[in-house]
Parts: structure tokens; sequence; C-alpha cells
């Protein structure tokens, strides 16, 4: 079967401003996503990782245009979102949801479950008043939840609980592309189960497309088809879930993956710790982002900025923005800690 | 193999708090031990009580907070008994912690060397002066680059990493004998994350503390912990060596929790989620407390609470699965996997 194209992000940037001085000009930009592009294809999953300040986040609400983009260009099914008017925008709504991270903040507390599910109905006109009420008790059972309660607030329901509604608020309007945004990050493990699995579920029944930005790698492995490492902005790696995982190239996945405590005490894995911090985005590293941090850095990757390719040992759509790939692989170039 | 000294023991510690909905029974019944020079994991989910129990401790509750019951036994001695002043001299010098959040719990309006020499002058009688040298050591120690100027920095002059390596300075001042970290990387980038927990093993080698380790990330603890406590609704329910839990754990609760656990390292077909929600504290169940989700339970745990049982490798367990009065099949199937109950099955063989 083809792969249909459902999002297309092309030469992405999104710019913050940092006003200052006497007159309260823009002195700098936050440079939180500087130029990326990936498609995403319906039916799929793709996961954006990265650590706090990547631009993950900020990628996700660029294409929703919660944040008018930059630069760059946001094609949903071929119309590029970041050209049309913010009317035209308002029919695209219900096609792309997002689901957040802090269930707590992101529904209203004093508005109903039923009145939070039928919002977003009555303003994307899906329904006739008169079925509205009947579908948010279907929705709530699609979720896991129960009928009876659509007449509770918020608070009445458990973290994991929220997140449902969340979910429940997002499929209200049949969306086709969701954005999780750290959809499970604040839930403990019992629950984010739960809701992982919920997920998948409704993917295949709804044939949903996720957009999925989250910071665990486990989760990530779980949930993804394809998956996108971001840091400081750009695209490190991407490509499919094994791929990525069992075979990763660049050496911030790698260190990434290192990272990550294995719950296995008998696992002892060579672990590679980064030096450093992750660098301001107000004045990244010149040439490749990561080589302040980069065990295998040289005087090309200050100046010269790597492109996303495919290396003869790489799969197809696998790819690393990394001068190096041959030499590391080979043992030309030796790790200098 | 001799057995080691255990420097910290809890006994059936519970502390209650008093709340406009009535008494919450945060820690019900929290018993471990920690051998000297080894490190403890005390495991959970929100509200399963194990921050409640590291500040029980060292006795820095809410005023609603009250310890009912139990004992802390340090190197012998029961902290719970001690006076107020004996516990000030006691804090931040010999059991000191280190938290979560490391920008709201330094005080932004001292430097970052103020913040460790305070504890240097009351608790070593140190000079100002004095106090300032050791505190660059210190800073050296938890590895802050160019230590002598870091030290006159504020803490919003820090990044989260540098602040939580500032956190574990100012923990170590005193050359603790325990140290009670209290998620200590759970704000942190997983980079980061890594640097700070090779510190804290690295200095543990190095200075011989036995460490408290609270965590929700059961990976974190395979990588850092010897023992481990696992506790649900304000009880430990399991206590047992770090490979028995990882290899063959006993309490359902415990093999639901590493089923619910999406890995990186491994290919998974489908998490196997534990049902339902955690028990509100107001409403606790009368039995088992996991026994409203467990896939095992019977009569016998909705109706009975079981105590903590100890096998022969000094591993325990709180589950009517292990103990003689068991009433359900002598094969029990949890979540995909095969236990064998003590009153009806034959002796446990481990798998490879």
């Amino acid at each position: 079967m083809e792969k249909q194209e459902l999002l297309k992000v092309e030469g992405l940037k999104q710019y913050f401003p940092i006003k200052g001085g006497f007159l309260g000009r823009t002195v700098n930009h936050v440079k939180a996503v500087d130029d990326i592009s990936f498609t995403v294809y319906e039916g799929e999953t793709v996961s954006i990782v990265g650590e706090s300040g990547c631009g993950k986040s900020t990628t996700g609400r660029a294409i929703l245009r919660l944040e008018e983009p930059t630069e760059g260009k946001v094609e949903f099914r071929g119309v590029n979102l970041a050209d049309i008017s913010k009317r035209q925008m308002r029919n695209y709504r219900k096609d792309l949801q997002i689901i957040f991270q802090d269930p707590y903040a992101s529904i209203n507390p004093r508005q109903t479950v039923a009145s939070v599910l039928t919002e977003a109905m009555e303003i994307q006109k899906v329904l006739p008043a008169n079925k509205r009420r009947h579908r948010v008790e279907e929705l709530l059972e699609t979720v896991g939840l129960l009928p009876y309660q659509a007449d509770r607030f918020p608070h009445e329901f458990s973290g994991g609980q929220r997140q449902r509604i969340g979910i429940a608020r997002a499929l209200s309007v049949n969306p086709q592309l969701i954005i999780c945004d750290e959809a499970v990050s604040a839930l403990d493990v019992s629950i984010q189960a739960q809701v992982l699995n919920l997920l998948e579920e409704l993917q295949e029944e709804f044939k949903l497309t996720y957009l999925f930005i989250s910071h665990d790698l486990g989760v990530v492995r779980h949930i993804s088809d394809r998956i996108i490492v971001m840091y400081l902005g750009k695209i490190m790696e991407i490509g499919d879930k094994t791929s990525l995982f069992e075979n990763p190239k660049h050496p911030y996945t790698k260190a990434l993956l290192s990272a990550i405590p294995v719950p296995d005490p008998d696992k002892k894995k060579e672990r590679i710790v980064l030096r450093g911090d992750v660098p301001s985005p107000i004045d990244p590293p010149s040439g490749c982002r990561f080589h302040t941090r980069c065990p295998y850095a040289t005087a090309k990757c200050k100046v010269e900025v790597p492109v996303l390719r495919t290396a003869s040992s790489m799969k197809e759509g696998h790819e690393a923005a990394c001068h190096y790939i041959e030499e590391i692989e080979s043992g030309e170039k030796q790790p200098n800690y | 193999m001799s057995v080691p000294e255990i420097i910290l023991e809890v006994k059936n510690l519970k502390t209650s708090f008093a709340t406009d909905s009535g008494e919450v029974r945060a820690v019900d019944g929290v018993s471990f031990k920690l051998p000297k020079g080894q490190t403890i994991g005390i495991v959970g989910e929100s509200g399963s009580g194990k921050s409640i129990t590291s500040l029980s401790i060292l006795r820095l509750l809410a005023s609603n907070g009250k310890i009912k019951e139990g004992e802390v036994l340090y190197k012998g001695q029961d902290l719970l008994k001690f006076s107020e002043d004996q516990m000030r001299k006691l804090r931040g010098n010999e059991i000191s912690m280190i938290f979560q959040e490391p920008m709201t719990s330094l005080n932004p309006v001292y430097t970052v060397g103020q913040q460790i020499g305070e504890a240097l002058m009351l608790h070593q009688n140190m000079s100002k002066k004095e106090a300032h040298i050791r505190s660059v050591e210190l800073l050296k120690l938890v590895g802050i680059p160019s230590p002598d100027k870091r030290v006159k920095n504020y803490p919003f002059e820090l990044s989260g990493g540098m602040r939580q390596r500032v956190m574990i300075a100012m923990s170590l001042a005193c050359d603790p004998e325990i140290l009670i970290a209290d998620e200590p990387t759970t704000a942190l980038d997983v980079t980061i994350q890594a640097q700070i927990l090779e510190l804290i093993k690295e200095l543990q080698d190095r200075l011989g503390m036995s460490v408290v380790f609270i965590t929700h990330d059961l990976g974190v603890v395979a990588e850092t912990c010897d023992y481990v406590a696992v506790m649900y609704a304000g009880q430990v329910v399991e206590y047992a060596d770090i490979r028995s839990l990882f290899h063959y754990p006993k309490l359902p609760y415990t093999i639901g929790l590493l089923k619910s656990l999406p890995r990186h390292d491994i290919e998974q077909d489908k998490l196997e989620p534990i049902k339902g929600n955690v028990p509100s504290p107001h409403d606790m169940p009368v039995g088992c407390r996991f026994s409203p989700r467990c896939p095992a339970a019977t009569d016998l745990c909705r109706a009975k609470m079981p105590q903590l049982e100890t096998d022969e490798k000094g591993n325990q367990v709180r589950c009517w699965i292990y103990s003689e009065e068991w009433d359900g099949e002598s094969e029990v199937n949890i979540y995909g996997e095969t236990r064998i109950a003590k009153s009806r099955g034959t002796e446990t063989v481990l798998p490879d």
C-alpha cells in the first residue's frame, strides 16, 4: 500500500524575540526551532524526542499555529497551514488536535465533563445539538470512563482519568492527526500503561495519526513507528524505531540512549556520560550544535553544519546529521573524553 | 558472608496528617533495613508515602503531621525519642538530605558558598574563612567547573544540573553517614541525570556513605540500589535485594509495575497495565490495599490485611499468596507470570 503523506513540515523555524535595551527593541532571538523538515504519513505514529529546550514542544505548537511560525511550510493534506488566514485555519482545527501534558491545567475546572466535550463540537459544528449528549456518553465509554460521569467536574477525577477526558476532548471532533505533547509524562507507571494502551486502541479504531512528543524514550519505543531526535532546535537523527534504537548513528542519539537507566540490575552497559549542559538556544554553537558536548568533535564540526544523510550502513529512511558517521563506525575516529 | 552492620532500621513507622476531612494515614506500616555503605531504594507511585517516610526519618514533617508509631533506629538509637536539640545536631551533619527541586530548595538570596558554609559553621565550628575554603573544595568534589568563581554565584545563575550538584555538595559538607536523596534526578534531563547518578555513586564509594534513594523510576533503582522497598498506599509491600526484585518479584503489584513499564532497551508487544487507580487515603480497602486492583485477589485478600512475611533470604513480601493461610490456587497466574503459593505448592525454583 502506498503511504499517504498527511503532514509535511519543511524548513520550519520558530524564533522568539528577546526584547531589551533602552527602546525595548528586539536584541536577539531564542532559536527554539531552527530549520527542520519531516513528513508524517497517514496512520503512523511519529515521535519527537529530546531533552528540555530542544524545541520538540515548540514544533508541535508551531504546526497548530498556537504560536505563529517564523518561517517554513506546514503542509496538511497539501495545504500550507502557515499560509492561510486564521479564519481558514479554524476549519482545520478539527482535523488537528492536541493533548497536553498536564491534565490538571488543560481542562477548565469550572466546566463539567459534558460541557468540556461539547464545546469543540459546537464550535466545529460536528453534530446537531440534540445528538451531542449521546456522543459525549459514547466518547466517555470509548476512553474507558462511564457515561454517568458526564456531569461531573474535573476535580472529581484522578490524573489518569483526567488525561482520558483530554483524549476524549481531542476525539470529539473526529480528528485525523493528534499531537500528544508529553501526554503520559505526568502519569504514574501503572496509569501510564493504561493510557498508552488506550491510545493504541484508538489509533486502530479511528485510523488516527499521532505526532508524539516526549522525553521518555521507553514510551517512545513502545508507541512509535518512526522517531525524530532533536537537539537545540535541530534534527539530529530520524529513522524507523528499530534502526534508531538498535543502530543509532548520531553520537547524541547514542549518548541519549546510553544515559537512560535500564530496569534490569544485571544489564551493565557502557555509558557515555556527556560533559556539561545543553548550551543556550539564544546563542547556539556554530556548525554542528552538538559539537560542544560531542566526544568526536573536530574543527570541521565547529564551522560546518552537518546535513541529514543516509550512510551506506543505514536503512532507507534512516538519516543522521553527522560528518563522521562512517569514521565513527569503522573505529577510525575514537571518542575523546 | 558476615552480617553487615545495619546503620538505619525503620520499624513499623506510622505517620498521619490531620486534615479538614479527617486523619490521613500517609505512612501506615513501613519497615526496612539499610546495611552500612549500601543503598536502599524506596519506590512507589505518587501518594504511596515514600517522601513522607523520608521526612519522618528526619522528623521534618509539616505541623499537622505526626508520627504515631514505630521506631527509626540510627546506629541502634531511636531517633523518634531524640530531643529537638539532638535532632538538630544530627540533621545535615550525620544524616543529610537532597530534594527533588533544586531551585526551590536553595535559598535564592544567598550565594552558593554561603549556603554550603552555613552547615559547616554550625556543625563543625568552622570560621567563615575556613568554611569558604571548604565550600570551594566541595564544589570541586561534585564536579563544578571553576569552583572558586561558582562559589560566589546565586542559584539563579546556575543550570538545573549544576544546582543539583550544589545541593549534593551541601549535603556532603559534614561527611554524613547517611544521605537521603528524595527524587534527586526527577527534574533533570536524562543526560544530566546520568551525570548526577554517577556522581552520587562515586562519592558513596569514596566516602563510604549509606544512601536512601527515593524515586518512582525503576530504571534508576536498578542502576543505583542494593536493596529495594516497594511502597503502595502507605505501606512497604515488598522488600528485597535488587536482583530478586527485578528477576523474580513476588508481589502482584511489583510484577504489574514491571510489566507496565515501557522499556527503551527491548522490544515489547503490549504493556500489561494494572487496572484501576490507587485507593484514596480517606477510603482504604479493609484487606490488602492492592486487592481491588489485584488479578489474583481472593476473599481472604479482600477481608484481611496481610503482614510482611520474611523468606530465607531475608526478603519480605506483604501478600497472602506466600502465607500458610492462602485460599486460592496453588499456582497463581499474575500478569502472565506464575507464582507458587506457599501453602499448596512446593519449593519455588528460580527461573534462569
